[in-house]
């Protein structure tokens, strides 16, 4: 934290615009990348949800999938906390 | 015979960030390095490198009427008089309805690389059909952007272009940085953009009135040896290019005395 985050804190000031600049960037540059809109990202990530939750137990409010880019190289991540497994004959059935 | 001509396209996305007058400027300092260079004008719906280098008045031909062999390339070559070893080649004329296909392009690009040892392109704003044109002669590429969310973001699509066209060095010019705005946190910083856009940077452009005054002389800030900083900025462009190790400017240290001091205080990290 720099001291001008710190004080823009404690005044209750608005943050500097250069960081929210870079987080909206980088969240377009993942969409527009991976020509993923964020409506087809959000459909995919219930798909998968659903596809993860016929094998174990997910906790749907911690559970994230997104988009994540480092050097123009474009990541899907996925991070879903297992509850517990789910028993053999369910994931069968 | 120039045997180790480069060719390079100078491109942004988004227009009105810098790439004319960047191209302008670079083709005047790398023809007082003593290369010879040829600026080639991809946009030939709205040219406007001709007015930036003062050459409006004596463009006769175009590359259109070279490739359609109704005059030779000497003739459509527009020289420099202050600057002999700079030519403007447009390619072509507004008023003709008829566009260039990408292998005119090439065509045109592999005669002037016979001849020069810079072919520098001057690409149109968008990525669409002018944009294909002017790639397609390309081999590297300096995009330019401005430290703007837009222009970022246009500049990431012609990135990613570039790439699927394997055109190859592509490095990036950082233009009209404002360094205050930059120290007070309210502009993207140059690591920002660099990280973002994942391309090494060749070149730094700070925000300098003198820019518009060339503009409106029709005399780039190259040409007589300005020392403003973006003269100096686009003259170590052109040494960098060259390989030449010239350090980037360091924002951050633009301005002295108290307020530049303060401002400095302010981005520190302290946990």
């Amino acid at each position: 934290m720099t001291v001008r985050e710190i004080l823009d804190k404690l005044l209750r000031r608005q943050p500097a615009s250069a960081s929210t600049a870079r987080d909206r960037l980088q969240l377009v540059l993942a969409h527009d990348r991976s020509d993923l809109s964020p409506e087809l990202l959000d459909q995919m990530r219930r798909e998968i949800f659903e596809v993860v939750a016929k094998y174990v137990e997910i906790d749907l409010d911690e559970g994230d999938v997104s988009l994540e880019t480092e050097d123009r190289v474009t990541a899907l991540v996925a991070n879903l906390p297992i509850r517990r497994p789910l028993a053999v004959s369910q994931s069968e059935g | 015979m120039a045997s180790t001509s480069r060719t390079i396209l100078i491109c942004s996305g988004k227009g009105g960030v810098g790439k004319t007058t960047l191209t302008a400027n670079l083709g005047i300092a790398l023809a007082r390095l003593g290369l010879r260079t040829v600026v080639l004008d991809a946009d030939f719906g709205l040219r406007n490198l001709d007015l930036l280098l003062g050459l409006e008045n004596r463009i006769v031909f175009t590359a259109q009427e070279v490739l359609a062999e109704s005059c030779r390339l000497e003739q459509a070559l527009v020289k420099h008089k202050q600057e002999p070893n700079l030519a403007l080649l447009p390619a072509g004329n507004p008023r003709m309805l008829e566009w260039l296909k990408p292998e005119d392009m090439q065509t045109i690009a592999g005669m002037l690389e016979k001849q020069f040892d810079y072919v520098l392109i001057d690409c149109p704003a968008g990525i669409e059909d002018g944009f294909k044109n002017a790639v397609a002669a390309a081999k590297e590429a300096i995009v330019i952007t401005t430290p703007e969310v837009s222009a970022v973001r246009d500049a990431d699509r012609v990135i990613g272009l570039l790439n699927t066209h394997g055109v190859k060095p592509v490095q990036l010019v950082l233009n009209r940085v404002r360094p205050k705005m930059m120290a007070s946190q309210e502009m993207l910083a140059v690591d920002d953009v660099t990280d973002i856009l994942a391309l090494p940077l060749l070149g730094l452009v700070l925000e300098d009135e003198q820019v518009i005054v060339s503009t409106n002389r029709g005399e780039p800030l190259t040409l007589n040896g300005s020392s403003s900083p973006a003269a100096r900025a686009y003259g170590n462009v052109a040494r960098r290019l060259q390989g030449d190790d010239v350090p980037l400017i360091d924002p951050s240290k633009e301005g002295r005395g108290l307020r530049a001091k303060v401002r400095r205080l302010m981005q520190k990290k302290i946990f």
